[in-house]
């Protein structure tokens, strides 16, 4: 379905390409050997290159480029053999070298794409490039009134720069390609994605035109850090574009902060006051060379990606497009799927992973790998619906009593007295006399009132105490009414 | 007693392993030299105390047969090197007072080889001079003076002015240098001692102070060839921390001496010809031709077409490398702060305090040859330059071993000349920066004199990687010039 902005006047189409800037998940930064522990003590995990100190070098860290060939590979893009580390050069506190090494005209990562999905619809979006650069460190104002402090923890860090193309065209396909490429970055374990600590962040180009004219000016987001965030910062933004073009102005050039309190972008600095950044080859670090053979090597290390597995669940499992897309979408969760279904029916431990663990986990605020859920403690209660022990109802009912219990499923359930009743003559004796005790309803049944029938399978479990196994009940049932 | 005045390096390692003396008379004869000689402004920071420690320390290892290859020899470290504890300055205001916590590769090294540190010799600003005039802790003076007029004070030239001086005048038995476009090699020419920059990667830049990336070499000044080959033999190494170190294989220098000369071709570059070349220089260059000559080398009319486009290619890539190393010098982390309430009044007033004049200066051009719009034209186009400079040496390498120029276009001159044009001074690079461009080894030796009895030196550039040819031929004109 078209996204178009209701101006006053015309319908608008939105233009939208991200920046998108991940921290690689490294033990030591981009350039020097410092630990990169997140919440450690301020200005702890500094070498003398993340300090700028005289006479310190940088040293690239091969790990990362590791990492970036990975994440360039699962994004098919080309990995550039020859690549480039530059300096970019401005003043700011927290910039030690008073310069950025990053990557300008020749980047580790040449063009790729990712596929969307959206409310079912596929849509491939461009990849632009990808970069290895140095992160900042943090000016801190609010410490005291007369000074501000720095922070370089984070000074040196490793971030992969992914540039998309122009290809987005609302809000929720910004949403999708952010979800989509941060999945993708779990599953190879490049970035862990996490968005509150600063670890995904993503600048936002907005614009808008009119269906089928040329690219209007652009602004720029800066540093937004939630997929709702992103959201809202697009959806402020294009509506001021759009106002501001139809009452016949024309939009600036500029870099806009979004504020999430009051949920408006607002100006930062125009086109005529950025930077000139001076971009030259860092002549501390030669070219970045490899191999063919080194591309190659983490290529067979390369795992399968969401979209892979999404195929392969739905072949293996018979699972529907939908549950293996939900399923898929984490890689924990895709990880719990396949080491729980191992052995057993894959659309019941699908619909018991979507149903009952993801709302147990919305419930207690945690994930996967958080909660006390494994996969030995799940299927071992699946294993007892699924040989008749209990039913599925019981299950259900005990699941999240069983999850936080430490104990062995069945014990569980023989203490709790659930064990499913499933002795053919006990079953057919309760169905007995639930029909003698309903003649009329029996007599409207064999006149053809079969919904009936579902009235019957209710009685039956009623005066079992939920404990007659469903599946006996309505094979003696059918029987029985013959 | 011995005549420590007279003693080179290798001579004292004798004396010393023979017991002649310790070196803590060694020592101690140098601290007393320097304290004599302060007039001459060799030295920013003196390091007695620790001095007279580590030479204890040498003597011990001495009396224990566990000498290093440079045990107990003085020595002046150029104050672009951070030594771990001592204050270190490049020369500048804005490290007045700045200590490193971290040692650099290169003095760590002769440290390591037993060497004694007498003191940071004093420098031009950052490096950036050909005088020794734009250090902040003053000038240094040249202790040779011309014959006509005893009381002119010569300028030692530059950047690593401190230790050339000091070698010269006998306040150390060798200096640390580092070159960047002649900065060991033409004060080693006017004070008539030795000066090697090695072929860039030899030594790690690691703990030295940036200049420009892409050409700073450390090297030694020495008052010998062989000095040379022993300082250069603990300064190399490759160094993990430094992605431009190299892994080449690093020889025993003092192999120089199993080179012959005969047979080996000498270029002749044509373009070293140039307008303004000192006439009694061209006549110590002429000398040289015939030195070599005498023992069997054969001399090549060479040619090195894009020479004249080196300096001021120089002069682009070098300012645009520091301005670039130099913004971290910012006021914000360490060295000297004008304290401001707004950040940019804070940058300003810190930058603008804090550097000389000359730094400045190359901080504005580097600064505008990188901006947008001048880019392709200045920095992109000097690339292009260097490539094609280095093209040619490859070119003439060919059908020659060895290029033999002279190191200046002219001798010393006196404190305060060439002050007020910055070309004319930044000429006095002319004929080294070549070199430093294609990162080739180059030796300047003392080779003649001017009327005036000042020292003029002869450079020699090799291969890359082939110091032991240059020392060699280097050793050759030390024993065939008569002096």
């Amino acid at each position: 379905m078209e996204y178009l902005i209701d101006g006053s006047m015309n319908k608008w189409e939105l233009i939208l390409g991200l920046e998108v800037h991940a921290q690689i998940s490294s033990r030591s930064k981009l350039f020097s050997e410092a630990p990169t522990n997140w919440g450690a003590d301020p200005n702890s995990q500094v070498d003398l290159v993340d300090c700028g100190m005289p006479g310190a070098l940088p040293v690239i860290n091969e790990y990362c480029v590791e990492q970036a060939i990975l994440t360039g590979l699962s994004l098919n893009a080309r990995i550039n053999k020859t690549s480039i580390f530059d300096r970019k050069n401005y003043f700011y506190p927290d910039l030690p070298q008073g310069y950025q090494i990053s990557q300008f005209e020749y980047p580790i990562v040449g063009k790729g794409f990712i596929v969307i999905n959206c409310d079912g619809v596929e849509k491939q979006i461009g990849i632009t490039r990808l970069h290895l650069e140095q992160d900042a460190g943090k000016s801190m104002h609010d410490q005291e009134v007369e000074s501000s402090f720095i922070d370089l923890n984070r000074s040196g860090c490793a971030l992969m720069e992914i540039v998309s193309e122009p290809d987005m065209r609302s809000p929720t396909e910004a949403a999708e390609y952010v979800k989509k490429l941060r999945n993708i970055l779990r599953y190879i374990g490049s970035c862990d994605g996490n968005m509150e600590k600063g670890n995904l962040r993503a600048d936002v180009n907005v614009s808008v035109r009119l269906p089928g004219e040329e690219l209007g000016t652009r602004c720029e987001i800066k540093n937004v850090n939630s997929i709702k965030f992103i959201q809202q910062a697009i959806d402020y933004e294009s509506k001021r574009q759009v106002e501001i073009l139809e009452s016949g102005g024309s939009i600036k050039q500029e870099t806009r902060l979004f504020d999430p309190n009051k949920g408006e972008t607002r100006s930062m600095r125009g086109k005529e006051e950025s930077h000139d950044y001076r971009y030259f080859p860092d002549p501390d670090l030669p070219p970045l060379v490899l191999t063919d053979e080194k591309i190659n090597k983490l290529k067979k290390t390369l795992p399968e990606l969401p979209d892979d597995k999404k195929k392969r669940l739905m072949s293996e499992f018979k699972l529907n497009d939908y549950d293996a897309e939900i399923l898929v979408n984490d890689k924990d969760i895709a990880e719990f799927f396949e080491s729980t279904v191992c052995g057993r029916d894959g659309k019941i431990v699908s619909n018991w992973v979507t149903g009952e663990v993801f709302s147990y986990l919305k419930r207690i605020e945690k994930n996967i790998k958080e909660s006390k859920i494994t996969s030995n403690k799940l299927g071992g209660l699946l294993d007892l619906v699924i040989d008749g022990t209990i039913s599925n109802r019981q299950a259900k009912e005990i699941f999240e009593d069983f999850i936080d219990s430490d104990e062995d499923p069945r014990k569980f359930i023989q203490e709790r007295g659930l064990v499913q009743l499933s002795d053919m003559n006990e079953i057919e004796n309760l169905i007995k006399s639930v029909l003698q005790q309903n003649p009329k309803m029996v007599e409207d049944y064999k006149n053809g009132k079969e919904k009936l029938f579902g009235f019957f399978v209710g009685q039956v479990m009623k005066v079992s105490e939920g404990k007659a196994n469903p599946k006996i009940v309505n094979e003696t049932l059918k029987k029985l009414l013959k | 007693m011995t005549e420590f005045s007279k003693l080179s390096i290798s001579s004292a390692i004798k004396g010393l392993n023979n017991k002649d003396f310790t070196s803590v008379e060694l020592t101690q004869y140098y601290i007393e030299k320097i304290q004599e000689n302060s007039n001459l402004n060799c030295f920013i920071t003196p390091t007695f105390e620790t001095a007279l420690e580590m030479a204890k320390k040498s003597d011990e290892n001495i009396t224990k047969k566990k000498q290093r290859s440079l045990e107990g020899i003085p020595i002046g470290m150029k104050d672009l090197f951070c030594t771990n504890g001592t204050r270190t300055t490049a020369g500048s205001k804005i490290l007045e007072n700045f200590i490193p916590f971290y040692e650099s590769t290169v003095s760590e090294n002769l440290w390591n080889s037993g060497a004694i540190m007498l003191g940071k010799t004093n420098m031009d600003e950052f490096a950036m001079g050909s005088a020794n005039t734009t250090s902040f802790f003053g000038n240094v003076i040249n202790p040779l003076n011309p014959k006509s007029s005893k009381n002119s004070e010569l300028v030692p030239g530059g950047s690593s002015g401190g230790s050339a001086s000091a070698v010269c005048s006998g306040l150390c038995m060798g200096a640390t240098g580092s070159d960047t476009g002649g900065s060991i090699r033409q004060p080693a020419s006017f004070c008539g001692i030795v000066g090697l920059k090695p072929t860039y990667g030899r030594c790690s830049r690691f703990g030295m102070i940036a200049f420009a990336s892409s050409l700073d070499q450390a090297g030694p000044i020495t008052k010998t060839v062989e000095d040379s080959a022993l300082m250069l033999q603990s300064m190399a190494s490759f160094d993990q921390k430094d992605s431009t170190s190299s892994r080449k294989k690093i020889p025993n220098f003092l192999d120089f001496k199993n080179i012959e000369i005969k047979g080996k071709k000498i270029g002749i570059p044509k373009e070293y010809l140039i307008d303004g070349l000192n006439s009694e220089i061209r006549r110590v260059w002429d000398q040289g031709v015939n030195w070599f000559k005498s023992e069997g080398a054969e001399i090549v009319d060479i040619s090195l077409p894009h020479t004249n486009s080196a300096l001021p290619a120089y002069y682009i890539i070098a300012p645009a490398e520091a301005s670039a190393n130099l913004a971290r010098y910012d006021g914000i982390r360490y060295g000297f702060r004008e304290n401001e309430k707004d950040i940019k009044e804070l940058y300003e007033k810190t930058r603008g305090k804090g550097f000389g004049k000359e730094v400045k200066r190359r901080l504005m051009i580097g600064t505008y040859v990188l901006s947008a719009g001048y880019y392709d034209a200045y920095y992109l186009k000097a690339l292009k330059v260097r490539k094609l400079i280095s093209n040619d040496f490859e070119e003439v390498f060919k059908s020659c071993d060895l290029i033999l120029t002279p190191t200046t276009p002219n001798v010393a001159f006196p404190i305060g000349e060439k002050q007020t044009d910055p070309i004319e001074m930044y000429l006095n690079d002319v004929l080294t920066v070549p070199a430093s461009l294609a990162g080739l080894p180059a030796i300047s030796v003392p080779s003649g004199f001017n009327d005036e009895m000042l020292p003029i030196g002869l450079q020699i550039i090799g291969r890359p990687f082939d110091e032991i040819s240059v020392l060699s031929a280097g050793s050759m004109i030390e024993r065939l010039r008569g002096f």
